[in-house]
């Protein structure tokens, strides 16, 4: 006996199972189609029905049934056309007829594994509660008895340290008469290279996740920043290297080339070594990611086309995944320095070489590592609320752990070895996840990082990103982003403007730059960046404040 | 704000001289305590320059402990000053303040200068770490041809209580400090001026950047680096690092303090020393308001300035007789015959220095790396 036949479309979903409904208005709707058209998933569509109409003419009622044809934009039940949320089909309504609602009550985690696919997305940590960083309040504020500093009239150095830097009792100085210290240039000494950069960085975000145009307007942002304004903003590639053109141009100084476990781009990287007029800022070497701790890169095959596929030296349209791990690395001690010594030898000792690491309970273990190693020119960690262009749903939202005690530890971990100026701490993963840039910034510095990094508050601020926390758009992966930054689809990309890119960057950074005097001015501070300035943070919890050594208030 | 009153002579003088300058800047600290720091001691201690001076103050059962531990540790005293208590409304006598002078032990009395140094400032932290549950002991400085004394009250009342217009006290460098009490709770060990190692320094303002100064010294590795119940007594660690610790000139105290601006560095001439110099020790950078003012073991005294120049200094003088003061009233005060038009504001790239027997004064231009000398 088979199965007792149920109700016509058992097996389907209801809407009520899907992130967000569809809510359409048939009486504001002109049925233009342009919302159909943009949908990135094709969530909805043009449907033609059979709609029954009653109706009665006359001073005594006398119903008469008609059927008509109409046409109607209606939400598709298909899990692989889910509706993102995005909202480009209410953007793109001239008549306000159509918007996204988010459902509350959805199930979309316990039916997107079609076919035995766990689901991938782009995006961040979808969790809308605030991290730890948007908790914490500063509340040193000086009063009369240590006048604060004025935002506006004082001088303030928003700048910091990228670069091993050797501790005082080793610096090659010897007397040069008259009271004067100079270099002793003949001291069998290495002093590492050493940046003054400004203490937000843009992170690391690939040629190939972003679009041409996205990249680009970041990258002339960063230009212009630094060349108008003189901010000395850097930018991170990403793992997939850079257009030729850039390394060979005297702008590459303004960016840190990543190396990560795939190798992309630097087959071009390095053919154009001999080409390039300037060093670039650092290298980063990528171990590992906030936003999915234990997993390679990804870029998915339908975003490889022809520039990327030049550029990363591989054949278009291939699934692109790094390995979890450098697969020629199998301990800290030996083959990570060897990893850090072969690209300080690259570029003969001038740049910075630091690692990447996700943010982990054994971050202090690396740390005290690398602290033994005097080649190491940083320690960037990345907090569970990064963000990426592809991972796994899970990896994303489970895996990773929060950078604000990260940071702490590791910081209070070198002030122990007394040396908390020798190797600068990099701090990401959220920065800015609520919009709060300057002040999650500010609070992550004043925890012990030397610098911040941030990518997903960028796009978000400087093109307009949908994506959010209730887990909108997030299609980055997909190549489908309906705002042109995460696709390499001509036809999307063309979206943007890459001069509307880089001037919002500039808007960014000059109202961050505003906004951390702001907050350091209060605080007493403008003439060196308050690291680890923790008596000026509190929080209203007490086992955050426990576990950061700051102080409690309510 | 607290006021601050240095005198630096040719000739020894009495601590009285800076209580009255003190005493015309009154509008600037409330009598809520006085630090006085006496180097190159005149009248009976004049004989005693090579043994050492250990300053402080005991209840009755912590003298008992001192005692027993200098004995132990082989200490001879060989003399003992102590201050002729008038009792004074408002002040609380305590059991006994002392200045004794001790001979090393044998084992130490033909060592390196170094070696002794040592020997002392581990003689003071210990005796300090005795006493400081109970405050049975309390001990301000251990060294030779140094004497502090320090207690709550005002100055001019503190003077009255320490009978120190008998003139047995007399020293060639005085500092002296009216405090202005910011802490809530009076502790002798946040009361400047602060002493290590030949170096003492009191400061007027407040330091924001005191928690992660305080860690970078804590975290040197130097004996004597602890304490910090004030947060200015960073300010004479940081002295202490940057001449003793790094050997560097004392000029540079400056430039690791407040630093220039980068544009700013490369008009000196060492800016490649002070490039690095600005990188590795970036931990001690103030952010002010301060003014400070000190002396190093040589007997040069100075007044340093932080950048934003929100504290009051002035210097002026004679030849063989120069004072450090928060404001000019404490300077007519302290050398009324002295001309005023040659008086120095130290702004903020000014490093102004007295050398041993007041007879010139040196300002350090910070963006030139050049030294004028006013004589």
């Amino acid at each position: 006996m088979g199965p007792v036949k149920g109700p016509d479309k058992n097996h389907q979903l209801t809407l009520k199972e899907l992130p967000y409904i569809i809510r359409w208005r048939d009486d504001r709707c002109t049925r233009c189609g342009r919302c159909t058209a943009v949908c990135p998933l094709k969530a909805i569509a043009p449907e033609v029905r059979v709609e029954r109409v009653v109706s009665s003419e006359g001073m005594v009622p006398a119903p008469k049934v008609t059927r008509r044809v109409v046409s109607v934009v209606s939400q598709v039940n298909d899990i692989d056309r889910y509706c993102t949320g995005c909202a480009m089909c209410q953007l793109v309504c001239p008549n306000a007829a159509i918007e996204p609602e988010f459902n509350p009550e959805h199930k979309f985690l316990h039916v997107k594994n079609k076919g035995g696919d766990a689901y991938k997305r782009g995006g961040r940590r979808n969790d809308p509660n605030p991290s730890t960083l948007d908790m914490l309040k500063f509340t040193r504020i000086s009063m009369l008895t240590d006048p604060a500093l004025d935002a506006g009239r004082h001088e303030f150095h928003l700048r910091t340290y990228l670069g091993r830097i050797l501790p005082p009792k080793d610096l090659p100085l010897k007397a040069g008469g008259d009271g004067r210290l100079v270099v002793d240039k003949g001291a069998d000494v290495f002093v590492p290279p050493v940046r003054q950069i400004y203490p937000i960085m843009i992170g690391s975000m690939s040629v190939g996740a972003l679009s041409p145009p996205m990249w680009e307007g970041l990258a002339m942002g960063v230009a212009y920043l630094n060349e108008q304004l003189g901010m000395p903003v850097v930018m991170a590639s990403g793992e997939g290297g850079m257009p030729p053109r850039l390394l060979k141009s005297r702008f590459l100084k303004y960016f840190i080339l990543q190396i990560a476990s795939g190798y992309f781009g630097w087959d071009e990287i390095i053919r154009s070594l001999p080409h390039m007029v300037e060093d670039p800022a650092a290298i980063e070497i990528k171990y590992g990611q906030g936003a999915k701790p234990g997993d390679g890169g990804l870029l998915m095959s339908y975003k490889v086309l022809n520039l990327i596929a030049s550029i990363r030296g591989v054949p278009m349209f291939v699934d692109l995944a790094s390995p979890p791990t450098h697969q020629t690395k199998y301990s800290i001690e030996e083959a990570v320095a060897k990893m850090i010594i072969s690209m300080s030898m690259a570029w003969g000792f001038r740049v910075p070489v630091y690692p990447k690491i996700s943010g982990t309970k054994t971050a202090k273990a690396v740390l005290n590592n690398l602290a033994r190693n005097p080649y190491a020119a940083a320690l960037s960690i990345d907090g569970e609320d990064g963000g990426t262009g592809a991972a796994y749903n899970v990896s994303m939202d489970k895996m990773g752990h929060p950078i604000a005690m990260n940071i702490r530890e590791c910081y209070l971990d070198l002030v122990r070895q007394g040396k908390q100026n020798e190797l600068p701490l990099i701090g990401s993963g959220g920065v800015g996840k609520k919009g709060n840039l300057a002040a999650n910034a500010a609070a992550l510095i004043m925890l012990g990082a030397s610098a911040v990094s941030v990518g997903k508050y960028l796009m978000q601020s400087t093109a307009g990103c949908l994506g959010d926390e209730h887990n909108r758009c997030n299609l980055c992966n997909t190549g489908r982003c309906p705002r042109g930054i995460t696709t390499q689809d001509p036809k999307l990309y063309r979206r943007l403007d890459s001069a509307k890119v880089a001037e919002r960057l500039v808007d960014v950074f000059k109202a961050a730059d505003t906004e951390l005097k702001k907050i350091f001015a209060p605080l007493g501070r403008s003439t060196e960046l308050p690291i680890g300035m923790s008596d000026g943070l509190s929080v209203g919890n007490k086992e955050i404040a426990d576990a950061l050594g700051i102080s409690y208030a309510c | 704000m607290c006021r601050l009153a240095a005198i630096t002579a040719a000739e020894y003088f009495s601590p009285m001289e800076n209580i009255h300058a003190l005493e015309t800047m009154k509008e600037g600290h409330d009598g809520s305590g006085m630090g006085l720091m006496l180097k190159n001691l005149g009248g009976f201690a004049e004989s005693l320059k090579d043994f050492p001076v250990l300053s402080g103050i005991c209840s009755s059962d912590g003298l008992k402990a001192l005692d027993e531990y200098m004995k132990v540790n082989g200490f001879r005293e060989v003399h003992m000053w102590a201050p002729r208590i008038k009792p004074v409304a408002g002040i609380d006598k305590r059991d006994c303040y002392f200045a004794k002078f001790y001979d090393y032990p044998p084992a130490y009395r033909e060592s390196p200068w170094a070696e002794k140094e040592a020997l002392l400032t581990g003689t003071r932290l210990a005796l300090r770490e005795m006493g400081e549950a109970d405050e049975s002991i309390v001990v301000f400085s251990f060294y030779p041809d140094v004497l502090t004394l320090k207690e709550v009250g005002d100055p001019l009342a503190l003077g009255e209580f320490f009978g120190l217009e008998d003139g047995r006290l007399k020293a060639k460098i005085i500092l002296a400090q009216g405090r202005q009490n910011t802490n809530y709770a009076i502790n002798l060990y946040a009361c400047h001026p602060f002493f290590i190692q030949g170096f003492g320094t009191m400061t007027n303002g407040e330091n924001t950047a005191f928690v992660p100064i305080r860690q970078y010294l804590m975290s040197r590795g130097v004996q004597g680096y602890t304490g910090y119940q004030s947060d200015s007594e960073v300010f004479t660690h940081i002295l202490h690092y940057t001449v003793r610790e790094l050997g560097f000139p004392i000029t540079y105290y400056k430039d690791i303090i407040t630093p220039l601006k980068q544009l700013e560095i490369e008009t000196r001439p060492d800016r490649d020393a002070l490039r690095l110099i600005r990188q590795s020790l970036r931990m001690l950078v103030i952010d002010g308001p301060n003014c400070i003012i000190g002396f190093t073991p040589e007997g040069d005294c100075f007044m340093v300035q932080d950048a934003k120049k929100l504290r009051p200094g002035a210097v002026g003088g004679v030849k063989g007789k120069y004072a450090f003061m928060s404001e000019e009233c404490g300077l007519d005060r302290a050398v009324p015959g002295r001309d005023r038009s040659l008086d120095i504001f130290p702004m903020k790239y000014d490093f102004v220095t007295v050398p041993m027997g007041a007879l010139e004064v040196k300002v350090w231009d910070q963006l030139k790396g050049r030294t004028k000398t006013i004589s």
